[in-house]
């Protein structure tokens, strides 16, 4: 049962495992979804799905799956004898319903009516008529219901609306890998958070304490430091030219990462790293910072991410005097390797869409400066980048 | 058991069912979603229609697994011993029952509501993984097994602060309370406020959510917000009429401090209602 809506979700990368479709098919046996398509959905969306990145990609698949038991079940209503229906109808439907059907006009009515209606029927019709099919009886069972209970009774709007719930795709922004805002690229962050206790002991050590003091005989309070993140980061920013357009997302990234990290630095420096970066943008002329002041001032145990879009020219990384601001004696790309070869712990972050890297040379030649360590500024490259440092 | 919502609490159709289905297979609900839509209010609400008591155990980040199931005051003990308290002899006297023992061994089956579950340690929710499945523990001090006369149910609030183990996920249902749309609103404004006059309330809810959609706002008002806005235009008595208000000459709506909570997105407001009040002179 179900086994197409597990496979194809599982095989667009929702992870769904098996207890949790063991765990719907139990709801399913305790008749929870009480043979209704939208309470179906709503189930097993509750059950299969537990982030909520994943729910747009839930609802394409619920719509695939189901709609192709749609087709099905036009197929099946054009052949089944009208006996069968009728007997069907006597099996499932309420007093109520059935004197519903008799306030249209009778079963006869009903049938024309509804031959005429599939006629009519576009390629994909609204309606959801699997209600008996969720419930697990017999394909006749599910287009015997069909016909009064379901389709005829549309503008009733349960099962239409049920239909419109997941083709609606309200989840679509928290789809993914596009979306980034200061919150997510926080969690993101975190992963590189490292507790450990340095500085001034200030909180009890109750199992030391009470070590200490059944030792001596008597109360004898030790203290300890307070746990903090000891994560370092030094920060380093490509600003203007081809990363105007990208300005909001990396502003977004610093001041996510300025409130999650106690040691932070950040510089800036244009397209490529040179013997020179500068902190204040707007005096970048004025107020500049040597290179081998900054190698030698942060220790190696600094964690050290760029970001920038590494698109430019090559020469601006492999020839000296290829920056396009100034005269540059030694290339940018004796710079990358002096930064990596000081911190082993290095990560580049680049808000060009992952696509169109090989199309660039110069990011092709940073990436490989970097081994590899590239990563697109979203929040699924985010978290991969934060795997690679935190190793 | 069976929950329908209240007539406090507007409750969508998909989270009845999330909830009914843990209720009936007795797995914890996940349920996250924007601030200020509701999720904590859910416990409450879920306990008082289902007439059971509820018991919250909110999470800090200083929370430890352990202390949901109970805490040993080993300071209180070795304080008794020094003094020669009696009470020393029975280590049982010093076993602090925690929240998760409370709901394991109440006699009704209770609502646990795990507050939070994100503000914790990272291996948080992994200690809770064999406690929440089994429902039952051991308590190593004095030996005993705990093990739940019904199972309570659990549900767990997450404001998406750390991600969650796939382990423990597996473990629950998850509802994501999206934000309501107007239809949704209105009945939520109409349980809140029941005697609104209805035109104030459809020009309150257009100007929400015009406010909300506003772009680049760092943080778009919420549920709770629009409530608060709407008590403080009760309580003023604000005309409808000035709210129907679309001269661009008057964009900032009234006391639109309760809807904007951070400085840069006032300035933000008002620099875009200062535009669009120069763009329609021009």
């Amino acid at each position: 049962m179900f086994y197409t809506l597990f496979t194809q979700l599982r095989r667009v990368g929702v992870p769904v495992s098996l207890k949790e479709y063991l765990l719907l098919l139990e709801a399913m046996s305790m008749n929870l979804a009480g043979y209704q398509v939208t309470d179906f959905y709503y189930l097993a969306r509750a059950a299969l799905v537990k982030d909520e990145r994943h729910l747009d990609k839930f609802d394409q698949v619920f719509s695939f799956v189901f709609r192709g038991m749609e087709y099905l079940d036009e197929v099946m209503t054009a052949e089944l004898p009208d006996e069968w229906l009728k007997a069907l109808t006597e099996k499932f439907l309420t007093e109520e319903e059935k004197a519903e059907i008799e306030a249209l006009g009778g079963w006869d009515k009903i049938m024309e009516e509804l031959q005429k209606r599939l006629e009519e029927q576009e390629k994909r019709h609204e309606g959801g008529s699997k209600a008996i099919g969720t419930g697990g009886t017999s394909p006749f069972g599910n287009s015997g219901y069909n016909p009064e209970g379901v389709r005829i009774g549309q503008e009733k709007g349960r099962h239409g609306k049920a239909v419109k719930v997941w083709d609606k795709r309200e989840y679509k922004n928290l789809d993914d890998t596009v979306e980034l805002g200061t919150r997510n690229i926080k969690v993101a962050l975190r992963r590189l958070r490292r507790f450990a206790r340095e500085g001034a002991p200030t909180e009890l050590a109750l199992d030391e304490t009470i070590r200490e003091t059944a030792h001596k005989g008597y109360l004898d309070l030790v203290f300890r430091p307070e746990r903090h993140n000891t994560v370092k980061v030094l920060l380093f920013f490509d600003v203007g030219g081809s990363m105007d357009p990208h300005i909001r997302l990396c502003e977004e990234l610093f001041s996510a990462a300025r409130t999650e990290f106690k040691h932070m630095e950040y510089f800036y420096f244009h397209n490529c790293p040179y013997e020179f970066v500068w902190k204040n943008n707007r005096r970048r002329h004025a107020e500049r910072t040597d290179m081998w002041e900054v190698l030698h001032t942060y220790p190696a145990d600094y964690k050290v991410i760029f970001v920038g879009d590494a698109t430019m020219s090559p020469y601006e990384i492999t020839y000296p005097g290829g920056s396009v601001e100034h005269w540059n004696e030694e290339p940018g790309g004796l710079w990358m390797q002096r930064i990596t070869e000081i911190y082993d712990r290095a990560i580049w972050l680049n808000p060009t869409p992952e696509r169109y890297w090989h199309n660039t040379p110069s990011i092709q030649i940073m990436q490989q400066m970097m081994g590899d360590r590239m990563y697109g500024l979203t929040l699924d490259g985010l978290d991969n980048a934060m795997k690679e440092l935190s190793k | 058991m069976h929950f329908k919502g209240t007539k406090d609490y507007v409750a969508t159709e998909d989270l009845r069912v999330a909830v009914n289905a843990s209720i009936a297979l007795e797995r914890p609900l996940l349920i996250k979603g924007e601030p200020g839509t509701g999720k904590t209010v859910l416990a409450h609400e879920v306990a008082g229609a289902l007439g059971v008591p509820l018991i919250q155990w909110h999470i800090k980040s200083t929370t430890k697994a352990q202390q949901g199931l109970y805490e040993y005051d080993a300071v209180s003990r070795l304080r008794d011993s020094q003094l020669g308290d009696a009470k020393v002899q029975d280590i049982g006297n010093y076993i602090k029952k925690g929240k998760m023992w409370e709901a394991f061994t109440s006699t009704e089956r209770p609502v646990l509501l795990i507050d939070e579950i994100d503000k914790a340690d990272i291996e948080f929710p992994n200690d809770l993984l064999l406690e929440l499945d089994r429902m039952e523990f051991f308590v190593y001090e004095t030996g005993e097994q705990v093990k739940a006369v019904q199972r309570p149910i659990v549900m767990i609030t997450s404001n998406n602060e750390k991600e969650l183990p796939d382990a423990f996920l597996r473990r629950c249902f998850f509802h994501y309370i999206k934000f309501p749309d107007a239809d949704t609103m209105t009945e939520i404004v109409n349980v809140h406020f029941p005697d609104l006059k209805g035109k104030l309330l459809t020009e309150a809810l257009n100007v929400f959510y015009e406010v909300r959609e506003t772009p680049g706002l760092k943080k778009k008002p919420s549920t709770s917000e629009l409530l608060d806005w709407l008590k403080l235009l009760l309580v003023e008595d604000i005309d409808p009429e000035v709210l129907k208000e679309r001269d661009p000459t008057k964009l900032i709506p009234p006391l639109h401090g309760a809807l904007l909570k951070n400085e840069q997105d006032v300035t933000l407001f008002e620099r875009l209602a200062f535009l669009a009040r120069r763009e329609s002179r021009g």
